[in-house]
């Protein structure tokens, strides 16, 4: 998600939306084109839940017509941050821009403080998304609670019952926790066996590592297949997409300057992301440290060379690979394919995963209706808006089911969880519950099962 | 235009008996008073107006419409119907101390009978769902406004709105065969029915379409739909000059064509369009066709043949046709956009409706250009060109006075214009507040008195959607 940098100064009253450039206001036109891919007004019919109203609060603030409340506040944290709007809206509005600016000044504000969302947000934004250490050393917790089986000992038990409300309903959600984070998978360096062609460093996430460190190991797997010496640095920050996201710019500006320091943009020829609400945040650091000297040409060049990972493979030509995944399975395999919103609406990449879809034999490539629909995961909105998420969800599940595939293909891992979830409890008792992968997980297979077919040893 | 100032005036409140009333008679969630939900009633699609609302009220069927009616009656306050808002002359915008009545809750598809080839809506249906619900079912519903993806078909009946098909298949008008409307006295009334023909009484159908929300509320729309053509070829010609393009689309028309689609760009246009939708069209050219021919497959391979030709010998630099149906829609799409699409070069993008007789459109374009020159103003035109329906849009600021200001003398000299040539100051937006002041130069007093008529026997207290084409 962009966020530029004239929203770290703000005006003599402090407001960050008063001091954010008029044009960005007056770039809506107020047209409503955005109105029907908009999830929030599609949900309710009423203009203050649709981006053309949320627009016009925000202008509203700016004009001094509108103090920043509560209500505003609620507004701002109903809104998905979807950015279905920025896709459906001709006339360019940098609505990123405006929902990171109207969130920090909510949070600047403090219209919407409580003593249990403070501690919420510090604990989550300030502590765990700001120590990997201490985020994995809580995933390793979380697996062992897992592995131990006490996890499904207390769900039968009814011990989870014993949780405040809202977590109660969320645990399930909680991920599966691999065995192995990304450490343990991918060393530092690694080299393709056939000659080098880039020499690219891989991010592995937060969440992503700790709940798909195997994605971030199939993804260092199709850039060794083709060609790319991969580089892996330990122990990464979170990217602070969530920071940006929740109002709280500081503490993603100082993830933004760790991350550059941890990879130097001049080394590679591109930084890879594999999950899309990280890859939309992190290509527009160049917006977010604009401000800093110390870093403002080193995150140009880092947003310059930030690339999702469909992307880079379709750039660089890919190679398709010839066997298919299941060697035994004697129809084609249905894959329906789900994108993340801020790959496909933040990022602009929608049509890379389906050109590696459809290159893997054996595979039959399904559209599901509104496949850019948000599935209600939306960062932490599941937690935050419950309901709408759920509605979200149930809306998407039965599209996916429509479908008839037995694959979801997703690249996101919010998505992944949301997607997992509803589909077990949406499916019947005793039917096959549709397995969620990542795209370029299902291209890892593609070619291993390529390698044991022709008895190569995997590249 | 009639500039209100940007900054909203204070907001006078309802009289609170009106708002008990109002919400005893409505669920909570149907009636909006809190100034972060009226904020955003305060607009629609015109640029430049605000007024904020005294409510917003969603009624869900006709008798809920009358109750708002009736109470708006008892209380004296104004009523502003109201879609989605994407109007282009105010025609929404509330009136000081206003309930908007918003008829988007009321958005069924009542009926869709395929033997009499009708579909029966409630106000609130999205003019897409009108044409999917009939393209699934083999039929068509041709008018297809820019807006089409979010506008209401109330809203179309009430704006006689346009679109891109209108050359050969005329406008909202041409597919209306009834209406039901609730008046201001909260009674209810049926004009029209399934007859291809019917002539019993006077024709008040008519009467409503193009009202603008000024007579009464529709609330029933009773569409008539067409067998979808068989075929269709979309071409696009580029041309090096605006000229060219018109004297094409007269050389079309006078060799007796009448496509389904003869839409105009100018480079300003075609080149903010190709930025937001990234269809490939010519960014270099000056001027750009986009044609349509649909029907029977024969006839539109003819025609196609015959078009292509005249593009050439009035010297296009290039013409194209789409290589399949998707790219045809794709296209169409792109064309729809280009209004917001224009929004990207200025902060105030100011739309005009000129309208002139075919024959006359190369003059009206010459004049467009060298009144914007003169004013050192900025235009982009485009166009429903097939109908002689122009689109020049001023691209300004709102906050730059001296810039607005020669705005204004440069939209006026062009609306002077077009009368003088026999044309019409607006061709499917409306008059609304935007064109209200031009209004009696065009009608003459004897019309407007006339209008003036109609509406005080239909609203003698005035409250429906007062101010609006005329005081
Ligand atoms: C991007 C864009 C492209 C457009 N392209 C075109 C185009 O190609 N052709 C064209 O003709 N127009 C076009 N328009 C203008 C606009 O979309 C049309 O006028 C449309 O018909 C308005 O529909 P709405 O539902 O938004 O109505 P609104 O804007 O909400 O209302 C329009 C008028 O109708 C009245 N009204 C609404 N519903 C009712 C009802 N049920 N009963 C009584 N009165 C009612 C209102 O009071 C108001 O006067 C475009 C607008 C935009 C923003
Ligand atoms: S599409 Fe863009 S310009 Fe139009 S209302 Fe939505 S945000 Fe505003
Ligand atoms: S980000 Fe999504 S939910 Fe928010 S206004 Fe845009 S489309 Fe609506």
């Amino acid at each position: 998600m962009s966020s530029a940098n004239h929203s770290t100064q703000s005006d003599a009253s402090g407001n960050l939306l008063r001091s954010l450039d008029y044009s960005v206001l007056q770039q809506c036109m107020h047209c409503g084109m955005c109105l029907p891919t908009c999830p929030t007004y599609v949900e309710t019919g009423r203009e203050r839940h649709s981006p053309r109203g949320r627009i016009a609060l925000m202008r509203a603030i700016a004009d001094g017509e509108l103090e920043v409340n509560a209500n505003f506040g609620e507004e701002m944290y109903y809104c998905l941050g979807c950015l279905a709007c920025t896709t459906a809206c001709p006339a360019g509005v940098d609505y990123p821009n405006l929902f990171e600016t109207a969130r920090a000044e909510i949070e600047r504000k403090g219209v919407l403080d409580s003593r249990k969302r403070r501690s919420v947000r510090w604990f989550a934004l300030r502590l765990v998304f700001t120590r990997p250490r201490l985020l994995r050393a809580l995933g390793r917790l979380l697996w062992l609670w897992q592995a131990s089986g006490l996890q499904s000992l207390s769900r039968r038990t009814g011990l989870t019952r014993l949780l405040p409300g809202q977590l109660a309903d969320l645990e399930p959600q909680t991920p599966r926790i691999q065995r192995h984070f990304s450490d343990t998978l991918i060393a530092p360096v690694e080299r393709p066996t056939g000659p080098t062609r880039h020499r690219v460093a891989v991010l592995t996430g937060c969440v992503q590592d700790l709940a798909f460190s195997d994605v971030n190991r199939a993804t260092v797997e199709v850039l060794l297949a083709n060609g790319c010496e991969v580089v892996t640095p330990r122990a990464q920050a979170c990217c602070g997409s969530l920071h940006a996201h929740n109002g709280d710019t500081t503490t993603a500006r100082e993830l933004a300057r760790r991350q550059i320091d941890a990879i130097d943009p001049d080394s590679v020829d591109a930084i890879i992301s594999n999950a899309g609400g990280c890859g939309s945040h992190l290509r527009h650091y160049d917006h977010l440290l604009a401000g800093d000297p110390a870093y403002a040409a080193r995150a140009v060049t880092w947003s310059r060379k930030l690339r999702d990972i469909h992307e880079w493979l379709a750039e660089i030509g890919f190679r398709r690979p010839t066997a298919p995944a299941h060697a035994a399975a004697p129809e084609p395999q249905r894959v329906t394919y789900h994108e993340s919103c801020h790959l496909c609406h933040g990022q602009k990449v929608s049509r890379q995963p389906r050109e590696i879809l459809r290159a893997l034999p054996g595979v039959e490539l399904r559209e599901c209706a509104e496949a850019t629909w948000c599935c209600g995961s939306a960062g932490i909105y599941n937690i935050t808006q419950p309901e709408t998420a759920a509605w979200l969800q149930t809306r998407k599940v039965g599209h996916v089911q429509a479908t008839g595939a037995s694959i979801v293909a997703t690249a996101n891992p919010g998505c992944h969880l949301q997607l997992e979830n509803g589909l077990k409890r949406a499916t019947p008792a005793g039917a096959a519950v549709p397995s969620v992968v990542h795209p370029i997980v299902l291209l890892a297979q593609a070619y291993a099962a390529e390698a044991r077919a022709t008895g190569r040893a995997s590249t | 235009m009639n500039s209100t100032s940007p900054q909203p005036a204070a907001r006078p409140a309802l009289p609170e008996l009106f708002l008990r009333d109002l919400r005893a008679a409505f669920p909570e969630s149907a009636v909006l008073t809190r100034h972060e939900d009226l904020i955003p009633y305060g607009f629609d699609g015109t640029a430049a107006l605000r007024q904020l609302p005294g409510a917003v009220v969603f009624p869900r069927d006709a008798a809920g419409v009358a109750a708002v009616l009736r109470l708006a009656r008892t209380h004296r306050v104004p009523v502003v119907s109201r879609g989605s808002g994407t109007g282009l002359s105010g025609g929404s915008i509330p009136v000081p101390g206003c309930v908007v009545l918003c008829l988007g809750d009321m958005n069924r598809i009542l009926e869709l009978d395929t033997k009499n080839l009708t579909l029966l809506a409630e106000p609130g249906v999205i003019t897409q769902r009108i044409y999917d619900t009939a393209d699934a079912a083999g039929l068509f519903y041709p008018p297809d406004p820019g807006s089409m993806k979010i506008s209401t078909i109330g809203g179309n009946v009430s704006e006689n709105a346009g679109g891109l098909r209108g050359l050969k298949y005329g406008v909202t008008r041409n597919y209306v065969m009834g209406l039901e409307v609730v008046l201001a006295d909260g009674s209810t009334v049926w004009l029209g029915n399934k007859c291809v023909k019917d002539v019993a009484g006077y024709n008040l159908r008519d009467l409503f379409i193009g009202s603008e929300g000024t007579l009464g509320v529709i609330t029933k729309v009773l569409l008539r739909l067409l067998p979808k053509p068989a075929a269709r070829q979309t071409l696009l010609a580029t041309y090096a000059s605006m000229d060219a393009a018109a004297e094409t689309v007269s050389a079309i028309i006078a060799a007796k064509i009448i496509p389904c689609t003869l839409e105009f760009l100018d480079q300003r246009t075609l080149r903010c369009v190709e930025a937001f939708a990234k269809v490939g069209l010519p960014t270099e050219a000056e001027a750009l066709l986009l044609i349509e021919t649909d029907g029977h497959p024969a006839a539109v391979a003819d025609e196609a043949e015959r078009i292509e030709q005249i593009c050439r010998a009035q010297s296009a630099l290039a013409v194209r046709r789409a290589a399949s149906a998707d790219e045809a829609t794709r296209l169409a799409t792109a064309r729809r956009s280009a209004f917001s699409a224009l929004a990207r070069l200025r902060p105030t993008t100011i739309l005009e409706d000129a309208t002139v007789p075919r024959s006359e459109l190369a003059k009206m374009i010459r004049f467009i250009n060298e009144t914007a020159a003169r004013h050192q103003v900025e235009v982009a035109t485009f166009g429903h060109f097939g109908d002689g329906n122009l689109h020049p849009t001023f691209l300004t600021d709102e906050r730059n006075q001296a810039e607005m200001h020669r705005v204004e003398a440069a939209m006026k000299e062009i609306f002077d214009y077009a009368l003088s040539l026999g044309g019409t100051l607006t061709g499917e937006h409306g008059v609304g507040l935007a064109k209200k002041a031009f209004l009696p130069r065009q009608l003459g007093d004897p019309t407007l008195e006339l209008l003036r008529a109609i509406k005080r026997t239909l609203d003698p207290e005035g409250l429906l959607n007062p101010g609006k084409i005329f005081d």
